[in-house]
Parts: structure tokens; C-alpha cells; sequence
């Protein structure tokens, strides 16, 4: 028997804790094994040696120390991607929560659930390029007085509005390369948080509405409890997808106009210039940045064994 | 709200089992007493018909432009904007599509594609389901950080691996070969899967488990009779998500395949189109949309599972 640290002795075993418990020591390895094995060549070996480049100097015929981490941290250029990366971050991840969590609760109510979420689950099955060039259609900029063949331009254009560069303006460019984003992932996000409503008992709803409470107030004070767990899953796959965001900014603007993320700035560090110390810093740093926010999941997963 | 519709029934919803997920009557509101409140309750509901209306259309206006440009001639398209073409006299054509059918290889790409693709797909879940049950199910020393340490992989952006893989394969004398992309599309897919089954595996009640364990069955009789029938929504929509990457995937197709344009899988071969036919971007509207057709085909025929599926993290907490 293998014995565990998450035992606690003065409290009876519940029979999820008896069953995890069966089975010789050896036996969970034989399954984890595969898994371990394909992670440990593909994904942590790469990822040590980066950590190791990391520590050399551009072409890693040298020792240098945390020089690479403080140029990250110093130079203006690094600087902006760093804080790029920060907008992606956080806008990214909660206009997708949010929207993909109002959008699920909104289809629920309605007959036509089915066609709404195949409209919004559409773009997730879109490859980068045709995404790309789907939203070049909408961004397109034309000088003022010449037909705008920009949706978005159109659009302004009629109101009286000059044409904008989208892609350029460095004050507005960023977000409309996250609003790409949000297009795709949102139907993912609200897939997945509807399967959780449905979880929600309807006994729970109908007796806070027989009560008098309000929609709002059923939704932030019943649902959102009750699929925070999903929440977080969502959320924590977002975070994670937000912080090594390449293709979108890597297909629209190639990182220029002020748009540079910290994954496309690896790529080009390492495939272009060839500093393989500052691009392997750059990427430990995304290493280190999911940190806390897979502490905050191995604590709530066992919370979720506790409850068992 | 009487008009509510739920959609799901709840036979054999497989949650179900968690006690705590009723079928999802969810919205039903106590029976209007009055005729006023009728009113306001219809008209309720259809303002928020209105509103669901007017998402899903803000959200295929851009595709539909897609579609719409890759029916207009070269010409047309840079001059005006696709709504111009929906305005008479109509001027569509099937040119873009035929040039991208007529492409050399094409067919061999879709075929390229799909052998590339589906053991793409099986591989990683099988493997993310073994390893998903232990680390729900059972225990051993270090079970959570070896958890933590496979989930946070997650974040190592691909580009990162691409030259220590390439090492590896070459040393293994497998670069360029279809093996080399399934072991690739596996490794790369499996932090993902393991996460999202781990969490739906967790979810399910102990109870289940205990009545098997009296009478004695093997992990292995537990997981194929009990948890992976139970786990088809889950598996459902990790398998449309998987494909939907392996599918649209271009750069590992192009750093592990890109010395054998025999093997080249569909995205490979539409960059290469794009390429000779340099900025002519119509082409790619009609490419998008071909390359397209098969994911979306998948998800429309699966769709069931996936909506009811993956209860992620689950209700249970």
C-alpha cells in the first residue's frame, strides 16, 4: 500500500479514500506511465534546456548569469511586450468568462439554443489563416474619400467617423487583436459553462424566484456559486492560452505597430536574431508566470476530494 | 416564461449519476397567475430572443463576409466591400474554389489530413484517460505535483520544443514520417486532455466506485465498464477539440513534415498556394472555407454529446 501524505489519520476513511487506496504501490504508475512518458521527452526536456539557455549568453557559448532576465526587465522593448502581454492577459481572459458565461445563461432561456451556440462555436473550428483573413475583411483601412473595403470602416465611415487604421494606431490596435481572439474562444468558454448549468438543480431557481429574488440576483448569488468550479477551469485554460498567444498576433501584425507578445518576440529572438539566451529567458518567464495559478488549482482540487 | 424550452432530456444523461444534476428544467418559472403577467413574461422572452438573435448574428457577420467574398471575383473583391455583392446585379463565381480544387495534391492533402488527424486524436485521449483515472482515482506519493508539474506544461508555447524534438526524431531516424507527427500532435495535446478529464473524473461520486470494489473488480474492469461509458460527453468533446488543433495545425506539420511535401496535410498545402499565388488573398477565402467543412462536420454530428458534455470541474466542487 502506498501510503500518502494527504491521509488524515483522525478522520474515518469515506469510501472513495478505501477504494483510491486499493491496488499495489506500483499499480498507478503502470497508468500514469504513457502519459509521463510522452510529457517528460516532448515537453520537460525542451523545457530545461531552455531553462539552462536561459542562463548562457546569445549564442550559448557562455556563461551569463541573470543577464538575459535583466535586459527582459530593462529594456524598453521588452518592457512593451511585457505589457502587452499583461492587456492580452487580462482583457483576454475576462471578455471571454464573461461573455461566454452571460451568453450561456441567455441561450439557455431560448428555443433557438441550438443555431445560437453553432453561431458562436463556429469560429473555433477556423484555422488561424482563414481567421486572419476573415478579420483583414473587417479591419481594412482605405484613405479618407476612397471606398472603404473594411466592414468596420464602412461602418464608421457612415457615421461621419474618420477611417481608422485598426492594425496601426498603436492606442487601439492591441484590442482589436483581442477582439479576434475573443471571437474564437468565447464559444468555447460558453460550451463548456453550459454543460454546467444545466447541473444547476431547477428546484434551487424555482424557490428563489417563488421568493421574489430577482434574475440578477438568482444569477450572482445561485448560478455563479454553483459552477465556480467550471469557472475556474474555464478561466485557468484561458489564462494559460492568453500568456503564450502567438498565432493571432503573429498572422495580423507580425508583432509590429507596438502589438509584440511575449511568444512572438521569443520566435523572432530566436529564429530571426538568434539570441537563443534572452528568447529562452522570455519563455521561462511564461514557465514562471503559471505558477500561482496552478497552486490555486491543486488546492481546489483537493478540496474537491475532501467533499467526497 | 412558459415558453422556455429545455432542450435536454434527461434520459441517460450520464451526470445524472452525480446526484446533484437534475435535468435542467432549470428555467421553469411557477405557472402565471394572471394574464398581465403573461404578457410581461412573453414579452420577456422575447426580448431576449431578440437579444441571442442579435449575438449569434454580430457573431458570423465575419465569417459570412468570408463566405460571401469567396463567391466575387479578384476584381471585385479589392474594389468594394463584400456587402457591395450582395446588392444586384450579382456577380459570383465558383473561380476560387476551383483553383484551390485544381491545385496539385489537394486531394492527397485532405487524405494527408485525415491520416495525420485521427491518430492525432485517439492516441492523446486514450493516453489522457489512463492518466486522468489514476490521478482522480488513486493514490501514491507526489500524485499532485506530478499533476500540477504535466498541467503547467500547458504553457510552453510550442515554438519552445521544436528544435530539441527535431534532435530527437532525427536521432531516431523518424523525421518527416507520419509517426513522427503523431507522437509530436500527442505529446502537445496530452496536458490539455489530461486537465479536463481529470476534472470531470473527479467529479464523479465515490459511491460508484465502492460497489465495484466489493465486488472485487480490477482498476481495468472499473475504467472500461464503469468510467468511460459514463465519460462519453467528456471524451466526446475532447475529441472534437483535439481534431479541431491537429486538423487546422500548421507550424508542426511544417517543422516535422516539411521535408516530404508528399506527406503534407491540407493547411501545408493552402499556405503553399497562397504563397505562388502571392498576395491574391481571394484564393485563401475559398481555401478557408474547404478546410473548414470537415471540422465543422464533426462538431454539427457530435454536437449532442457536446453540449451536455464536459462537465468540466463539475457542479460538485
Amino acid at each position: 500500500m502506498a501510503t500518502t501524505l494527504y491521509t488524515r489519520a483522525n478522520r474515518p476513511k469515506s469510501s472513495g479514500e478505501r477504494w483510491a487506496r486499493r491496488g499495489g504501490a506500483l499499480v498507478p504508475w503502470l497508468w500514469i506511465a504513457p502519459a509521463i512518458l510522452f510529457v517528460a521527452i516532448f515537453l520537460l526536456y525542451p523545457v530545461i534546456n531552455t531553462i539552462w539557455l536561459s542562463l548562457l549568453n546569445f549564442d550559448s557559448s557562455a556563461f551569463a548569469g541573470l543577464t538575459n532576465y535583466r535586459r527582459i526587465f530593462t529594456d524598453p522593448r521588452m518592457l512593451l511586450v511585457l505589457r502587452n502581454n499583461l492587456l492580452w492577459l487580462v482583457v483576454g481572459t475576462v471578455a471571454t468568462v464573461f461573455l461566454g458565461l452571460v451568453i450561456a445563461v441567455l441561450v439557455d432561456r431560448v428555443r433557438i439554443e441550438s443555431i445560437a451556440k453553432s453561431a458562436i462555436f463556429i469560429p473555433m473550428a477556423i484555422s488561424f489563416v482563414g481567421a486572419g483573413v476573415i478579420w483583414r475583411f473587417v479591419y481594412q483601412y482605405a484613405p479618407p474619400g476612397q471606398a472603404q473595403t473594411g466592414l468596420l470602416n464602412a461602418f464608421v465611415t457612415n457615421f461621419g467617423v474618420q477611417p481608422q487604421a485598426w492594425l496601426i494606431n498603436p492606442t487601439i490596435n492591441n484590442f482589436a487583436l483581442i477582439t479576434v481572439y475573443v471571437w474564437m474562444w468565447t464559444g468555447f468558454c460558453m460550451v463548456i459553462l453550459s454543460a454546467a448549468l444545466k447541473g444547476v438543480p431547477a428546484e434551487i431557481l424555482e424557490a428563489a424566484r417563488v421568493d421574489g429574488a430577482s434574475e440578477v440576483r438568482i444569477f450572482f448569488r445561485i448560478i455563479v456559486p454553483m459552477i465556480a468550479p467550471t469557472i475556474a477551469v474555464v478561466a485557468t485554460t484561458m489564462i494559460i492560452n492568453l500568456l503564450k498567444i502567438f498565432d493571432i498576433v503573429y498572422v495580423m501584425t507580425g508583432g509590429n505597430f507596438r502589438t509584440n507578445v511575449v511568444a512572438v518576440e521569443y520566435y523572432q529572438q530566436q529564429f530571426n536574431f538568434g539570441n537563443f539566451g534572452l528568447s529562452s529567458a522570455l519563455a521561462v518567464l511564461l514557465l514562471i508566470a503559471i505558477i500561482p495559478i496552478m497552486l490555486y488549482n491543486i488546492r481546489r482540487f483537493r478540496q474537491q476530494e475532501a467533499q467526497r | 416564461m412558459s415558453t422556455i424550452v429545455n432542450p435536454e432530456d434527461s434520459s441517460g444523461l450520464p451526470l445524472d449519476v452525480a446526484g446533484s444534476n437534475e435535468p435542467a428544467a432549470w428555467a421553469k418559472a411557477p405557472p402565471p397567475t394572471s394574464p398581465g403577467q403573461r404578457v410581461v413574461r412573453w414579452t420577456n422572452n422575447g426580448i431576449l430572443t431578440f437579444i441571442v438573435v442579435l449575438i449569434a448574428l454580430i457573431w458570423s457577420v465575419p465569417t459570412f463576409g468570408l463566405f460571401v467574398a469567396s463567391f466575387r471575383p479578384a476584381s471585385a473583391t479589392q474594389s468594394s466591400g463584400w456587402w457591395n455583392g450582395l446588392v444586384p446585379p450579382w456577380n459570383f463565381t465558383i473561380e476560387n474554389y476551383q483553383q484551390v480544387l485544381r491545385a496539385q495534391d489537394m486531394g492527397q492533402a485532405f487524405i494527408n489530413s485525415l491520416i495525420i488527424s485521427i491518430p492525432g486524436t485517439i492516441i492523446p485521449v486514450f493516453v489522457a484517460a489512463f492518466a486522468a483515472y489514476a490521478f482522480a482515482w488513486m493514490k501514491f506519493p507526489g500524485r499532485d505535483w506530478i499533476f500540477l508539474t504535466i498541467v503547467a506544461l500547458l504553457v510552453v508555447p510550442i515554438q519552445m520544443t521544436l528544435i530539441p524534438i527535431l534532435g530527437i526524431f532525427t536521432a531516431a531516424g523518424i523525421t518527416g514520417s507520419f509517426l513522427a507527427i503523431w507522437l509530436a500532435h500527442t505529446a502537445f495535446g496530452l496536458p490539455f486532455a489530461i486537465y479536463l478529464l481529470r476534472s470531470f473524473f473527479g467529479a464523479l461520486p465515490s459511491d460508484l466506485f465502492e460497489s465495484a470494489t466489493i465486488d472485487g473488480a480490477s482498476h481495468l474492469r472499473i475504467f472500461s465498464r464503469i468510467l468511460l461509458p459514463l465519460a462519453v460527453p467528456a471524451l466526446a468533446s475532447l475529441i472534437i477539440f483535439q481534431f479541431m488543433w491537429v486538423w487546422n495545425d500548421l507550424l508542426v506539420a511544417l517543422i516535422f513534415l516539411g521535408g516530404s511535401p508528399e506527406r503534407a496535410p491540407m493547411p501545408v498545402t493552402i499556405a503553399n498556394l497562397v504563397n505562388s499565388f502571392g498576395s491574391n488573398y481571394e484564393v485563401l477565402t475559398a481555401a478557408a472555407f474547404i478546410s473548414m467543412a470537415l471540422p465543422l462536420l464533426v462538431f454539427f454530428s457530435l454536437q449532442r454529446y457536446f453540449v451536455r458534455g464536459i462537465l468540466a470541474g463539475s457542479v460538485k466542487g
